[in-house]
């Protein structure tokens, strides 16, 4: 058993965009925030400047709870550039707020990555400016009590 | 059959310059020069008389050919951008366009994976994400919703590997024959894809010539006629998550992301008035060898669920109902870039109808459909080509 860990060193730096710099923010002091439309309550995800549910102009910020289930996955063995440790696991991420993530799994092995694994965020700072979210096995979904 | 322009546009010339892993010496221009001649050499007509110019560099190439007076830079890669050829000749701006594209000198870096297959959007760029990972997340929920297998990939890739292996101009011509479980035992890159499961990359040109249906009959070739041409997008590439299921306020129907390319079908099939069941070869974009199960659903070959066992029955194989990517496609004919193997796909359909293909000719082909993009880059575009004039 191998416990997957974050690569975080040496990877390029995710360059804001200015309609991101509030989810940047977010992830610096820890919360995992997206955009919801006031008109229709769809989240948003990546962030914009219209709603793609129902083409609102009115979108607010909020912060999630950082849990939801693996929806897909792919564990690398040929890295991308030699600064990605070999096996690591991109993964899309369904939160419980109902929008997509992509990510990355750690703490567990590969071979228990699961469709519908619970999973809860977890940060890791690569710069002054940038945090990642990461996503390992929620540790309230072990012990059987209900995810929130 | 249905009326449309572009049932008043015919292929008459397509040619691909030398492919390899590597051209030494070649430049992106060379290869342009080289395709766009030996376009105009495959149709019988003299540079001279082309009047406009769709491709890559086209201001640098007129310039050089005294080609013109219209050019284009392409709008989109691909078949996209023959359609931009098309629509010059129905709309009367120009009679005889070329359509060149080539690569050369983008691997430079001698990286583990190809450098425009690095996603840069900072949603995503640091995951260590490649074209091979983000195509396999539609592919694992593929297996997980409908039980498809390693084995079922491993099948298609054989298939398109070998009729590369025979193919004498293939970049990898020679080197097979592949079994499935060759292709299994190749080193895992992005589960489920093991190496022989991915495209591989290298350079070269092509180059297509474009004139009115009225004029093809003085042409060296048989004319081939766009039957029907369609897209579908889910939105900009290798930023998002490529959720399956993804859909947002342009869906608006019942296509998921991961059937992307079914709306362009059933516009293909509306322009021709065709189906899947005229269809005798599908020149398809094989990125990944899980795409071609996947487009054989989404374009309505068989139903959802079913092209895993549709590509086992031996109707994607050499003399099947439906041949695939005849000339080994981007795992194995060719993949320079980002433009010339989309191209490509369309050209091996103008070889087939034309009947001239020296290796997995498909006997009588008289319609044949091509496709360009796959899930992972949430975008298909389809060429539907056919042998007699609408």
């Amino acid at each position: 058993m191998t416990q997957l860990a974050p690569r975080i060193n040496g990877i390029p730096v995710p360059r804001m965009a200015p309609e991101s710099v509030e989810y940047w923010a977010g992830t610096r002091v820890g919360e995992l925030r997206y955009q919801r439309c006031t008109a229709c309550s769809a989240p948003n995800f990546g962030p914009g400047l219209v709603c793609r549910s129902c083409r609102s102009r009115d979108l607010e910020w909020v912060a999630g709870a950082g849990r939801g289930v693996v929806y897909s996955w792919t564990v690398v063995w040929r890295p991308q550039t030699p600064a990605f440790e070999v096996p690591y696991a991109p993964a899309i991420v369904r939160l419980d707020e109902g929008y997509d993530l992509l990510t990355a799994l750690v703490g567990l092995d590969h071979l228990e990555i699961a469709e519908g694994l619970r999973v809860a965020v977890e940060f890791h700072a690569i710069s002054d400016e940038i945090t990642l979210p990461f996503f390992r096995p929620d540790p309230s979904a072990w012990s059987g009590a209900a995810a929130g | 059959m249905p009326t449309h322009p572009y049932h008043e546009v015919a292929i008459v010339g397509a040619h691909n310059t030398r492919q390899a892993r590597r051209l030494p010496g070649e430049t992106m221009h060379s290869l342009l020069v080289d395709a766009v001649f030996g376009a105009c050499a495959d149709a019988g007509i003299d540079v001279a008389s082309v009047d406009a110019l769709v491709g890559q560099g086209p201001a640098e190439l007129s310039y050089d050919l005294g080609l013109g007076p219209v050019t284009r830079a392409m709008s989109s890669l691909g078949i996209p951008a023959i359609r931009d050829a098309a629509h010059l000749i129905t709309t009367g701006e120009a009679t005889t366009v070329v359509v060149a594209t080539a690569g050369a000198g983008l691997l430079l870096d001698d990286g583990a994976t190809a450098p425009w297959t690095r996603p840069t959007n900072e949603l995503v760029v640091a995951y260590g994400l490649f074209t091979a990972a983000e195509f396999a997340l539609m592919a694992r929920r593929h297996m997980l919703t409908y039980g498809t297998t390693p084995e079922q990939l491993a099948t298609v890739a054989a298939t398109i590997r070998n009729n590369g292996h025979v193919h004498p101009g293939a970049v990898y011509s020679g080197r097979g024959p592949f079994t499935a479980d060759d292709i299994l035992a190749s080193p895992m890159i992005a589960d489920p894809f093991h190496l022989l499961d991915c495209s591989t990359t290298s350079e070269g040109g092509c180059a297509m010539v474009l004139t009115r249906a009225d004029m093809a009959a003085d042409t060296r070739h048989r004319a081939v006629h766009i039957l029907g041409s369609a897209s579908d997008s889910f939105g900009p590439a290798y930023s998002q998550a490529p959720a399956w299921d993804l859909g947002g306020a342009t869906s608006g129907d019942d296509v998921p992301a991961g059937y992307v390319g079914r709306r362009a079908a059933r516009t293909v099939w509306k322009q021709s008035g065709l189906g899947p069941d005229d269809v005798d070869v599908c020149e398809f974009y094989d990125p990944f060898s899980f795409e071609i199960i996947r487009q054989l659903e989404a374009f309505g070959f068989c139903d959802d669920g079913e092209g895993g066992g549709l590509v086992m029955d031996g109707t994607i194989a050499p003399g099947g109902r439906w041949p695939v990517t005849t000339d080994g496609g981007t795992m194995s004919f060719g993949h320079a870039g980002i433009s010339t193997q989309q191209i490509q796909r369309v050209i091996r359909g103008v070889q087939q109808l034309r009947g001239t293909c020296a290796t997995m000719q498909v006997d009588g082909a008289e319609v044949a459909l091509c496709s360009n993009g796959g899930s992972g880059a949430l975008f298909n575009d389809l060429m539907l080509l056919g042998l007699e004039r609408p």
